[in-house]
């Protein structure tokens, strides 16, 4: 089965910055590998059920209590950037 | 006498308690090895040398006061640099992580800790552990120290090439399709993956979370079983952690296998097997067999599929995984213009390297709105008749058996411009990662030009009493006593 990916719009949703050299690279190699991968397709699975995980847990509690935490000065020391406590980042709105 | 850089952990443990040797001269000595053999082989990233000496120190000083923590108390371990280690820097061997300082240990590096071992530093891997040859690693490529035109495996390369050499005693590495076994294999030493949940995941930096599991490298089996002894146990850091009671790994460790049947998985002896890892597996099934096991040849007819549906599942877990690297926290930042979203692309495309691009990339797709059923889902659905399979044919087995490679090292530079080549390095290995159930290599022997060949014993899920013993009796059988070229030193026999 022939494999068509719009390259720029998944490494878009991947946030990949990169250039259009680079996305036709990568867009075929990645059909070569999904061309591969979609022999899965040729085995029936119909009324099989998918597994996410190989262990059948549903959800794992642990009593509410106050625990230390990551040093907040420790952690900030390895942030990029870093204002009154907080990561600082650039713009994420636009302007008004 | 013997270099002590050459000793297993049981025979640096006697040595240590009858005081033939200190933690500090085995440390020593494993230093010095380390100083013969990086230049050639690369498998460290960062060496600790002041945190191993005080560790060293320490676990002398314990001695001296008459307390034992058990098999590891000043023992020389290597962690695979994907381990996170407090104020010790941790790459993953991803530029995006060069020079991060973890605030935190990894649940299994408090474990070494408190059981009194001497962690001597961090190894080399394939970047976020995806790849089977260490030659992803944006700090170069480790070598193999049997050849070192060759690759050691990988992805945890860096620690199988320094147990096989003598820079650490024992090491961790991470498995997610065959991480741990396939570089034992390639090395010549011993390699296993436990049963999922057994080791906690909690500082591992995830490459795929449903198929990652840490495990020993060593130089025996009974070392194997020491290790997985320290870092097994409930860790309620990680949510995924297996909570039940954990089975008594040696209770039958030196019982042989007579009685015991063994299958032999015959999609799994397919083309591409070497003939020198055919032969070697098949001698080895004939001792087994000598030795009083019933060998059966098992169908697994989805475990053809195990590979396809493993790159669907591993790279779709890691685009989630590695969303967390983008610039704002730690690691690396790149500027890209005006937006956060510029800064992020720009940073992710100069941080990773070409095969994490790829396979984020392929994740993404797997999982994108149109594309999910026909390729995750199906996947998935997959990954439960692989289980169903090994379901089965645990009901004719005690344990199932393979090549854990079907080749022996390749040369440096033959499949790094062939992804799906490469990939296949994993087909003997992969389909436990998706079933989530134990496996071993063991070294059985050496190929036409001196390659060490291993053999893989896979049990069902906390089946390790029973893969552990058939691994032992394989290597009594096996006798496998050969020595890396880049091991024989002055002090190595």
């Amino acid at each position: 089965m022939p494999i068509d990916i719009d390259i720029a719009k998944v490494a878009r949703l991947a946030r990949l910055g990169l250039s259009d050299d680079e996305l036709a690279a990568y867009g075929s190699q990645l059909e070569d590998i999904l061309e591969h991968a979609a022999r899965v397709q040729a085995l029936p699975t119909e009324g099989v059920e998918p597994t996410a995980h190989p262990l059948p847990m549903v959800n794992a509690h642990r009593s509410d209590e106050v625990e230390p935490t990551l040093d907040r000065e420790e952690v900030l020391a390895q942030a990029p950037d870093h204002v009154d406590g907080f990561f600082r980042v650039p713009a994420f709105l636009e302007d008004e | 006498m013997s270099d002590p850089a050459d000793f297993t952990i049981a025979e640096a443990a006697r040595a240590l308690r009858s005081g033939e040797t200190t933690a500090a001269a085995l440390l020593k000595a494993v230093r010095r090895r380390v100083t013969m053999t990086e230049a050639d082989l690369h498998a460290y990233l960062t060496i600790d040398a002041e945190g191993a000496e005080a560790s060293a120190a320490a676990a002398d000083e314990a001695f001296a006061r008459g307390e034992d923590r058990g098999s590891l108390q000043g023992i020389p371990i290597a962690l695979k640099d994907n381990m996170v280690t407090r104020g010790v820097e941790t790459t993953a061997s991803s530029q995006i992580l060069a020079g991060w300082i973890p605030p935190y240990d990894a649940s299994v590096v408090t474990k070494l800790r408190d059981a009194g071992a001497v962690i001597i530093g961090k190894t080399n891997l394939d970047e976020f552990a995806m790849g089977s040859s260490t030659e992803n690693s944006a700090y170069g490529t480790s070598r193999n120290p049997w050849d070192p035109e060759r690759v050691p495996g990988g992805s945890s390369g860096g620690s199988a090439a320094a147990v096989a050499v003598g820079s650490a005693l024992a090491a961790l590495g991470s498995d997610t399709g065959g991480s741990i076994r396939q570089p034992a294999s390639l090395c010549g030493v011993v390699g296993m993956k436990p049963t999922y949940g057994l080791v906690s995941r909690y500082g591992l930096i995830a490459f795929a979370s449903s198929l990652d599991q840490i495990g020993p490298i060593t130089r025996s089996v009974d070392d194997a079983l020491a290790v997985l002894e320290t870092i097994a146990g409930h860790d309620p850091e990680d949510a995924t952690s297996f909570r039940g009671e954990l089975p008594d790994f040696g209770s039958q460790v030196d019982r042989g296998v007579d009685g015991l049947r063994i299958g032999v998985v015959s999609e799994l002896l397919g083309e591409g097997t070497e003939p020198a890892v055919a032969d070697a597996f098949g001698a080895m099934l004939e001792r087994l067999e000598g030795a009083g096991a019933e060998i059966r040849e098992l169908s697994l007819p989805s475990t053809a599929y195990a590979l396809s549906a493993y790159y669907l599942i591993a790279p779709a877990e890691c685009s989630a995984n590695l969303a967390r690297f983008d610039g704002v926290r730690y690691g690396l930042r790149v500027d890209g213009g005006e937006t956060v979203e510029d800064m992020m692309g720009a940073t992710r495309a100069a941080g990773f390297g070409p095969e994490v691009t790829r396979r984020i990339l392929l994740g993404t797709y797997a999982l994108s709105a149109g594309y999910y059923d026909a390729f995750y889902g199906q996947a998935q659905k997959v990954r439960t008749l692989v289980i169903e399979d090994f379901k089965q044919a645990y009901q004719q087995a005690d344990v199932l058996v393979t090549p854990t490679s079907p080749t022996t090292a390749f040369t440096v530079g033959e499949r790094t411009d062939d992804p799906l080549a490469m990939y296949l390095s994993d087909i003997c290995t992969i389909p436990s990662n998706l079933s989530g159930d134990p496996g071993i290599s063991v070294p059985i022997g050496v190929d036409d030009a001196g390659l060490p060949i291993g053999f893989q014993v896979l049990a069902p899920a906390l089946a390790e009493p029973v893969m552990f013993r058939v691994a032992k009796a394989v290597e009594g059988l096996a006798g496998f006593d050969a020595r890396p070229t880049l091991a024989n030193s002055e002090g190595a026999a």
